[in-house]
Parts: C-alpha cells; sequence; structure tokens
C-alpha cells in the first residue's frame, strides 16, 4: 500500500518529503525506543512513535523505514524536520492515539509481522 | 597539589520514590565516609530537596557533596547535571519544576518522596510527580546546566531503560555531554572498551545508589587539586594533568 492512501485514508498530516508519498509501505512497526526500532523493525515499514527528537530520521534511514508517524498530536521538532526533508523521509503526524492509529493500519492490511 | 579523589557522583536519597527510605542524609554521609569516598553528588530524580541537608551533613567531614539533580528529558533520557553551589542546582530545580508532567505522586505506586534535614529529621513530603518526565529536549536539558555553570552527564548508558542509547538508539553527534555514565553492573574497563568506541565521550562509572549498600559500588577516582566543578571539567577533558580513572 502506498503511503499516500495510508495519508488519505488516516487522515495524516504530512511535514515532510511531502514528494516521497508514492513509496510503498510493506508494514508497519510502534515503538518508542529507537535502540528497539534499530533492532526490530523491518525494511519498508511505517513507523508510528511518540519520539519527536531527529535522531528518529536517522534510525529511519538505517532500517529503510519508509515513513515515521507521529501520534498523540505530538509535533517533531524544527531540526527534525529539516533533516528528514534532505533524507527524504516523510514525517506525518495525527491526533490520534497510537492504539487507534495502528487499528486504523491493521484494518487497511498492514502488519507487523510478515 | 594533585590528589586521587575517589567519588561516587550519583546517589539517590529518600526524596526519589524509588529509592530506599533509609537514604536520609545523615546515613549516606556516613556511608561514603565509611567506604573511603571524598565526594559524592545527590541526585535526586528531577528535584534537589534533599542537597542542602547532604551538604550541612557531611558539613566539618573529609566528605565533599556535590548539588546535583538526575533529570528526566522529554525522550525520557536520564541526565545528570552537577552543580557548583546549591544555588545553581535549585535554579535548575526551578526550570524542571516548570515543566514537569502535571500530576501527584502516588505513594502507593511509586514510593514516598521525603523532604528531610541534616540531622535526618522529616521535614515534609514532595507530592510532585518526580518519576515523571519533563518536557524540556535532551538538547535543552543540557543547555540549561551548561548555562548554570554544570556538567552534564548522561546516566547509566548502558540500560535500556531511562539511557540515551535505549531511548535515542544512539548519542547525537554533536550533543554537547560532558561524560556518559556506566553503572557498576559491568565491568568499568569492559565498558569503556565497548562504549569508547561509539562517542568521543569521557566515560565514568558511579553506583545510582538506592540504598545504603549499593554506596560507592561504582567508583571514579578524580585527579585533581580540589573537589570543584571546574577542577573536575578539566579531568573530564584531560587538561591540566587532571584525569579520571575507573575504579575496579
Amino acid at each position: 500500500m502506498k503511503i499516500a492512501e495510508i495519508v488519505k485514508s488516516c487522515k495524516l498530516q504530512v511535514l515532510s518529503a511531502s514528494g516521497s508519498l508514492d513509496r510503498e509501505a510493506a508494514g508497519g512497526y510502534a515503538s518508542d525506543l529507537l535502540s528497539d526500532v534499530m533492532a526490530h523493525s523491518n525494511k519498508g515499514d511505517i513507523w508510528i512513535t511518540l519520539q519527536t527528537h531527529p535522531n528518529i530520521v536517522a534510525v529511519a534511514v538505517l532500517k529503510e523505514i519508509c515513513g515515521i508517524v507521529l501520534v498523540n498530536g505530538r509535533k517533531p521538532e524544527q531540526d527534525t524536520v529539516s533533516k528528514a526533508e534532505s533524507e527524504s523521509i516523510p514525517i506525518m503526524v495525527t491526533d490520534l492515539p497510537a492504539f487507534e492509529l495502528i487499528g486504523e493500519l491493521h484494518a487497511l492490511g498492514l502488519r507487523g509481522k510478515r | 597539589m594533585l590528589k586521587c579523589l575517589r567519588a561516587d557522583l550519583h546517589i539517590h536519597t529518600c526524596l526519589s520514590p524509588c529509592a530506599d527510605l533509609t537514604m536520609s542524609p545523615l546515613r549516606i554521609v556516613q556511608a561514603a565516609l565509611a567506604r573511603r569516598l571524598d565526594v559524592i553528588a545527590i541526585c535526586d530524580h528531577n528535584s534537589a530537596e534533599n542537597v542542602q541537608a547532604a551538604m550541612n551533613a557531611a558539613r566539618g567531614t573529609d566528605l565533599s557533596v556535590c548539588p546535583a539533580m538526575e533529570i528526566t528529558s522529554a525522550e525520557e533520557v536520564h541526565v545528570i547535571g552537577l552543580f557548583a553551589d546549591a544555588g545553581a542546582v535549585l535554579n535548575m530545580q526551578k526550570k524542571v519544576y516548570d515543566n514537569l508532567s502535571s500530576g501527584k505522586n502516588d505513594e502507593r505506586l511509586f514510593g514516598e518522596q521525603i523532604i528531610v534535614n541534616e540531622a535526618d529529621e522529616i521535614m515534609g513530603y514532595s507530592d510532585r510527580l518526580l518519576i515523571g518526565a519533563t518536557s524540556i529536549s535532551i538538547e535543552e536539558v543540557i543547555a540549561g546546566i551548561h548555562e548554570l555553570g554544570g556538567l552534564a552527564i548522561a546516566s547509566h548508558i548502558d540500560r535500556e531503560a531511562y539511557s540515551i542509547l535505549g531511548q535515542l538508539g544512539f548519542i547525537p553527534e554533536n550533543l554537547p555531554l560532558d561524560a556518559l555514565e556506566v553503572s557498576s553492573r559491568i565491568e568499568s574497563n569492559q565498558a569503556k572498551h565497548l562504549f569508547s568506541q561509539i562517542s568521543a565521550h569521557p566515560v565514568i562509572t558511579s553506583s545510582d545508589a538506592h540504598n545504603l549498600d549499593e554506596i560507592g559500588k561504582g567508583v571514579t577516582i578524580f585527579q585533581v587539586e580540589r573537589p570543584t566543578i571546574d577542577e573536575m571539567r578539566h579531568a573530564l577533558r584531560n587538561e591540566n594533568g587532571r584525569r579520571v580513572l575507573l575504579e575496579k
């Protein structure tokens, strides 16, 4: 499923790399411990988190994560957005809590295990 | 003249909800002296309300008490701020209190937060949610410590919970930390070997004592003239013959 479809369906707001939304999301991963994401996320995952620190972009690049969704109305730091822009990592935000958003993504057919 | 001072720079008091109730200033000072420590830092979670009592309790002894606080950043990374005087740590405390997550401490769930004096008499209880996080980013926490002339140290980086490596995966480039702390649960030499590779920061070890038995379980030797923040800064930077050694 393309990120653009997820953005539309879940009414996400895109804050960076809006030119990279035609990427495919192969699955999803949710965690706020970046060390855990580095250890356990899969290539092509869309990542659900509430961490807004610039390190999330580096982790996404390293793990070839297709995009990051910040939940609960969290806003990324300015540095995070500019890094994401230059690394072409879409950062999206939603007011939904993680549990709700992940439920919607699961209903769209995305899986955490594959 | 340079001396080798044995320092345990991470000790909680009974103000921290997770610490043992016996962690009162007088007992901590007595335990530190019994274990031949020269310097300790009182580091409660997001508060410094027992710092002055501990400094008073050590007055007239050979022990130096460094005013300090263990601050929880917005990323839930624990950062220790060591300060030159009680005034500085109280300034930091104000900033922390202004940005601490709201809500009251539940003693049943988290533990009591006891404010005591230098004679170990109970002066009151803090009802703030000291176990919570601040909304201050790690960069701002470090900048805040530095503005007040303090040293910023990332706590227990070898643990997953509340450490910079656990929460943020790696140490951000150009983060102006003065040192990284490894806990006493891993061998100091092994720690230095493991962590010197990922960062150019100096490494210290401390006990992170939450009970009296743990005091002095992690010791860093500061080769300095005096136990001051300026001298410790030189030691961490390996300047003017000052240096730090991890005691095994």
